[in-house]
């Protein structure tokens, strides 16, 4: 019992030094978990797709649609089960700064195909017989304040002019994975509007969902697709939802390792703050340390004192600044609102933070615990003198 | 008031190299977080304010924010061309452009991961109107032609826009014939073609934008009202600065917020170790402190010298992290814009404001970390500190 109680003991010696050295590992801690769960929060497209989905669209971008017979097609092709469809509407509503995702669907199918949206029965219902009716996300809900029935304008940037829908139906994610932020509206709206106004654009869907009955064959049944439109005047590009979602975070992936970069620099800051309080730590107890020598102490068992104190003082600042995460990543997550629509701290995170609180410890105490342990027993009894 | 010499203040910090070390470190490596992301927001600003040309202006469809959502009939673009305020080229055709912009979608080398590439097509008066592009390597592409040809950024950075490479899209091939320099601007992220060629290929009926100069950029306004308020049209007229500048500000801003905050954050750490330090340099010369006031300084003399000390601590961590941040503006970094959803390349760019606003937050972080110190020390009696020594 007297390595835990010496360890404590020195420990809190110096109480101002040991309390702000945990203070900065709390911040560092928080911090870090923060920009892991930033960092996660952007993967959370890829997280919440499913292997049994492919998304088809046109082969030169996204910008530019496919043909609304091409569905049907897709349906036709051996492995599939069921194909919908969706257009990216690009609205605003109110002010730029309202930033969420609308789509125009076709709502019979679109729903079954993503079962991981909950609609209420009669909510559907009444959403399916409306033609200008919507469907939105809690989150969505909740931050405009918006309830059953409510009108909701929107600006189109794409498809210009004001689009006035009804709000019929309010959809739960399955679980805490699922994007609770967006608006669906019904394609065969957009599309009617559209023919009366611009009629070279009707009749085409952004892109196409398709759902297979083998996800191990996803692979042979893109291909199978994409040939069946080749050499067409709109060839289409077919891959799994994953890989899909992937792309839209290897666009942005330059701003997401610098994130991840700064994340490890913290951790770096902090080493140097602890490795300082280390180092002074063990300056000032070479006197000691010598007596213990005297004493019959081994060179490796000083050294142990100071790796443990070390280890202690960054294991409790690590403890302290997990448990701060999670109530500072809920409040985070609702000041970003619609920019981040998943933001939740994932176990992996919370390991590496302990990782990380574990390994500024040790490599804090290296330099100190190697001095201590190299202090002549003459020369540290001098140093009392 | 006697002041204590700037050489003892110095002295103490080379006395405990180790200690000095990690603090400035610590320090500097904030301070190089702050730089570098300031440096990337100001060069994203600097890339795409300086995309647009001043005296250039440029008609979208109305509500759309970008040349890539718009779409603007040939009719309607006849209109806007017939206006006498357009200035007359030395061909004495109008100075007027009458672009398709639209994305298509490209594997990066090295990664084969797809990214948004922004296709413009230009007609003669489009390379009037952009003085600043310069073909670097092979030559323009001739009109009339599948031939293309790719900027600088473009070229280094995706598969198949190298010089000679051929690119396949729209159900015809491409071949880029040269490689174009456009300065620090957008357009070195961009592949250009024959305007007419391309409008065949993606089989469009309208342009996506209308560049054009006025004659007497005085008429600005009037030509914008007058534009605006034809109801033959829908479209949008801004000057094309403006236009462009417009379009750095969400990534910009999300940047430097993101970055502010982190270094704000960070910030507390590197404090508290300052704090820590010069707690202990406070600690240890506690007798040197009681001999300094026996032989006649103040306590502000004293209060001074440890501020100093923590000040110049601060000045030498900053002073590192900023040398680190600018050996950064040799990476050039390339990343989507989600306002446009296509790439854009630019530089880490150190401006004089970001120099002082770094110089002035490590000054900062070594105030508020000595400040309690130095006041501590300030504080001690004569007495109790020469014998506590």
């Amino acid at each position: 019992m007297l390595v835990p109680s010496l360890v404590l003991r020195n420990a809190i010696r110096h109480k101002l030094r040991t309390g702000l050295t945990v203070v900065g590992i709390i911040v560092a801690i928080t911090a870090f978990g923060l920009l892991r769960t930033i960092v996660s929060a952007w993967y959370a497209g890829v997280d919440a797709s499913s292997s049994a989905r492919l998304i088809s669209r046109n082969a030169i971008s996204l910008v530019f649609p496919l043909p609304i017979n091409y569905p049907p097609k897709m349906r036709q092709v051996e492995g599939v089960s069921a194909v919908t469809y969706a257009n990216w509407f690009g609205g605003v509503y109110i002010t730029e700064g309202n930033f969420f995702p609308q789509f125009a669907v076709d709502a019979p199918t679109y729903f079954e195909i993503f079962p991981e949206f909950i609609l209420k029965a009669d909510e559907k219902k009444a959403f399916l017989v409306d033609r200008k009716g919507a469907v939105v996300g809690r989150k969505l809900a909740d931050k405009f304040g918006w309830k059953i029935g409510d009108q909701i304008p929107i600006r189109g940037t794409i498809f210009t002019g004001i689009w006035t829908f009804t709000l019929r139906a309010i959809y739960d994610g399955v679980d805490s994975k699922v994007d609770e932020t967006q608006f669906f509206f019904h394609w065969q709206f957009l599309n009617e509007t559209v023919k009366a106004r611009f009629a070279r654009r009707a009749d085409q869907v952004g892109f196409a969902i398709v759902q297979i009955r083998d996800p191990s064959q996803a692979a042979e049944v893109s291909q199978r697709i994409d040939e069946t439109f080749h050499n067409s005047l709109a060839e289409t590009r077919t891959e799994t939802e994953k890989a899909f979602q992937l792309g839209f975070v290897a666009m942005t992936e330059a701003i997401l390792l610098a994130i991840e970069a700064v994340s490890f620099v913290v951790i770096v800051i902090i080493m140097a703050v602890m490795a300082n309080t280390m180092a002074m730590t063990a300056r000032e107890r070479y006197g000691e340390y010598a007596t213990l020598k005297a004493l019959g102490f081994s060179n490796g068992f000083v050294a142990l004192l100071v790796f443990l104190e070390s280890l202690g003082i960054a294991l409790v600042g690590g403890a302290l600044g997990i448990l701060l995460t999670f109530p500072l990543a809920e409040a985070f997550g609702a000041q970003m609102g619609t920019l981040f629509p998943v933001f939740s701290v994932s176990r992996e995170t919370v390991l590496m933070q302990a990782a990380a609180a574990v390994l500024v410890g040790v490599v804090a105490a290296g330099v100190p615990a190697w001095r201590a342990a190299r202090v002549r027993i003459v020369d540290g009894l001098r140093a009392v003198a | 008031m006697v002041a204590i010499p700037f050489s003892y203040i110095a002295r103490n910090l080379l006395a405990r190299k180790l200690t000095t070390v990690l603090t400035a470190g610590g320090m500097a490596l904030v301070v190089y977080v702050f730089a570098t992301v300031l440096m990337l927001a100001a060069g994203l600003r600097e890339t795409l304010v300086a995309t647009g040309q001043p005296d250039n202006v440029i008609a979208i469809r109305k509500g759309a924010q970008t040349e890539v959502q718009s779409g603007i009939l040939r009719s309607s673009a006849s209109i806007v061309e017939s206006l006498p305020d357009i200035a007359t080229g030395e061909d004495g055709r109008k100075l007027i452009s009458m672009e398709p912009v639209v994305l298509i979608n490209l594997p990066k080398r090295g990664t084969d991961k797809p990214s948004n590439v922004v296709i413009r097509g230009v007609s003669d008066a489009g390379l009037v109107l952009r003085p600043q592009v310069k073909i670097v390597e092979g030559r323009m592409f001739r009109p009339g032609t599948s031939e293309i040809v790719a900027g600088r950024a473009i070229a280094s950075g995706f598969r198949g826009a190298g010089i000679g490479e051929t690119l396949r899209f729209a159900q015809r091939d491409w071949t880029v014939v040269g490689v174009f320099d456009a300065g620090r601007t957008g357009f070195n992220s961009e592949i250009w073609g024959d305007s007419e060629q391309l409008l065949q290929a993606f089989r469009r009926v309208g342009f996506s934008a209308l560049i054009f100069r006025l004659a007497d950029a005085g008429r600005y306004d009037a030509v914008k009202a007058e534009i605006e308020g034809d109801q033959r049209l829908t479209l949008e007229v801004k000057r094309e600065s403006q236009f462009y500048a417009d379009q750095s500000e969400g990534l910009a801003k999300f940047i430097s917020y993101l970055g502010t905050t982190i270094s704000v954050i960070f910030s507390i750490g590197a404090i508290i170790g300052a704090m820590i330090t010069m707690y202990a340099s406070v600690a240890s010369r506690t007798g040197e402190i009681g001999t300094l006031r026996a032989l006649g300084f103040s306590r502000a003399s004293i209060l001074y010298a440890f501020l100093g000390e923590s000040l110049l601590l601060g000045l030498v961590g900053g002073v590192l992290g900023l040398a680190g941040a600018s050996a950064m503006q040799a990476f050039p970094i390339s990343t989507t814009n989600f306002q446009t959803f296509a790439e854009i390349a630019f530089t880490f760019t150190l401006t004089p404001s970001i120099v002082a606003m770094s110089l002035g937050f490590s000054v900062f972080m070594g105030f508020i970390g000595g400040f309690l110190p130095a006041a501590r020390a300030a504080r001690m009696k004569i007495v109790d500190a020469l014998r506590a020594a």
